[in-house]
């Protein structure tokens, strides 16, 4: 809990799932530090572990040895109430296939998670107000998430994570139903929350959303093959004409 | 080069310094400047193979400028460039060719290739990304460009993706 402890400390984290007989390990042994402030890209193939590995982040899935530290405590040995406290109140989470609450309006499926931390109405409001509002979707506020197509309940689910304005964004696929144009939107609720200092990690495949990060983890068959920054690149800041073509050359 | 100037003196004649203009707003900072220099070379060109030619119009206090219009022969070279079907994009097939020859020299391993491949495809992926966010929201045509130049990097990336799982 101190301020200088990482956000995410994970310390050979491993998952084996036991499905009938076979053990099918889906991460295995992965060390990984998120700073406060850092923007973090998982990418890698399909079944190589990156949903495994936020979900056990985000205490949605048990992990089978290692340690996980949220914020300077150690995580992985709470109880599953004591997860659920700690994600109320730190954790964003985005999930590949969204998990709105049905019965709910999409406001109320935003608020909600404000409310539960403990702000008041009018704030749970504004907030929900600005974050339906960056994602083009003020007019669908007052429907219910079956009445919404799979890019607008992602989208629900993105505002929702960020209602609280948490300690952690987690998100796995944030944009894999987008078209582009809604990408673009969500890329810039990304970027604004980035830089007002939100800590973030996601999974994802789309090269755009990727560029947006400090930093790229990619896994393979459940272990980290490359962890770093996202280089600078050495070409003279685009801009004037000639760019895109020679990009490509 | 030679099938833009066309396409533009197809429409009116112009001389040189119009038709770099004309390109410079259609397509903007999305597309490279050509230099004056290069398209006179075409200019000559295109006249030396007679699909243009030019006449000197006198300017007030200036030296004669060369005014460029399409000839029936140019016409016919831009109906058969529009008609005909274009080529698909090629595979960039440079990255490959390191990545399954250097590892037999010794040089480097693949892992390392590839995780530095992706990390450069990702910096220029945030270089289109800032040109998109700088280009006029209404130069549909540059932007539409700079989404091309995107989806050929994404699909690289996934090819990468696959190089990385299926090269020992
Ligand atoms: N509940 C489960 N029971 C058994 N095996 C599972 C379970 N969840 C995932 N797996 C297996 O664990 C491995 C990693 O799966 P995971 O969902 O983490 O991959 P992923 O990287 O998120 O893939 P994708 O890009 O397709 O979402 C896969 O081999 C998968 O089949
Ligand atoms: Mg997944």
């Amino acid at each position: 809990m101190s301020a200088d402890a990482p956000v995410v400390r994970a310390v050979n984290l491993v998952k084996i799932y036991q499905t009938g007989g076979l053990p099918v390990p889906a991460v295995r042994g992965v060390d990984l530090t998120v700073e406060a402030g850092e923007f973090v890209a998982i990418m890698g193939p399909s079944g190589s572990g990156k949903s495994t590995l936020v979900h056990m982040l985000g205490g949605l899935d048990t992990r089978t040895s290692g340690e996980i530290w949220l914020d300077g405590r150690r995580a992985d040995t709470l109880s599953e109430s004591g997860w659920a406290v700690l994600r109320r109140e730190k954790i964003g989470f985005v999930f590949q296939f969204f998990n709105l609450v049905a019965n709910m309006t999409v406001a109320d499926n935003v608020e909600l998670p404000a409310l539960l931390g403990g702000v008041s109405p009018r704030q749970a409001r504004e907030r929900r107000e600005y974050l339906l509002g960056e994602l083009g979707l003020t007019d669908r506020a007052g429907a219910s998430p079956a009445q919404l197509s799979g890019g607008e309940q992602q989208r629900v689910a993105l505002a929702r994570a960020l209602a609280n304005q948490p300690r952690l964004l987690l998100a796995d696929e944030p944009t894999g139903n987008l078209d582009s144009r809604n990408t673009r939107d969500v890329l810039r609720l990304l970027g604004q929350v980035h830089g007002q200092g939100q800590t973030i990690a996601l999974v994802t495949h789309d090269a755009r959303v990727a560029s947006m990060a400090d930093r790229v983890v990619s896994l393979l068959d459940g272990q980290i093959v490359d962890d770093g920054a996202i280089p600078k690149s050495r070409r003279r800041p685009l801009g004037g004409a000639g760019d895109v073509v020679e990009l490509r050359s | 080069m030679r099938q833009s100037l066309l396409a533009l003196l197809a429409k009116e004649p112009a001389h040189g310094y119009e038709l770099k203009q004309a390109l410079e707003t259609i397509f903007g900072g999305a597309y490279p400047s050509p230099n004056i220099g290069q398209i006179y070379v075409t200019l000559g060109r295109l006249e030396k193979d007679g699909h243009v030619r030019s006449v000197d119009v006198e300017q007030a206090n200036r030296p004669n400028k060369k005014v460029y219009y399409i000839t029936a022969t140019g016409r016919e070279a831009l109906e058969n460039w529009v008609e005909e079907p274009t080529e698909g994009p090629r595979v960039r097939d440079e990255f490959f060719m390191k990545l399954v020859l250097a590892p037999m020299t010794g040089l480097s391993d693949r892992m390392a290739l590839v995780n530095r491949q992706r990390r450069h495809y990702l910096a220029l992926m945030r270089d289109l990304r800032e040109l998109a966010e700088r280009t006029d929201p209404a130069n549909r045509v540059a932007l539409l460009l700079i989404e091309g130049a995107m989806l050929h990097l994404q699909a690289d990336l996934d090819w990468l993706e696959r190089c990385q799982e299926d090269l020992p």
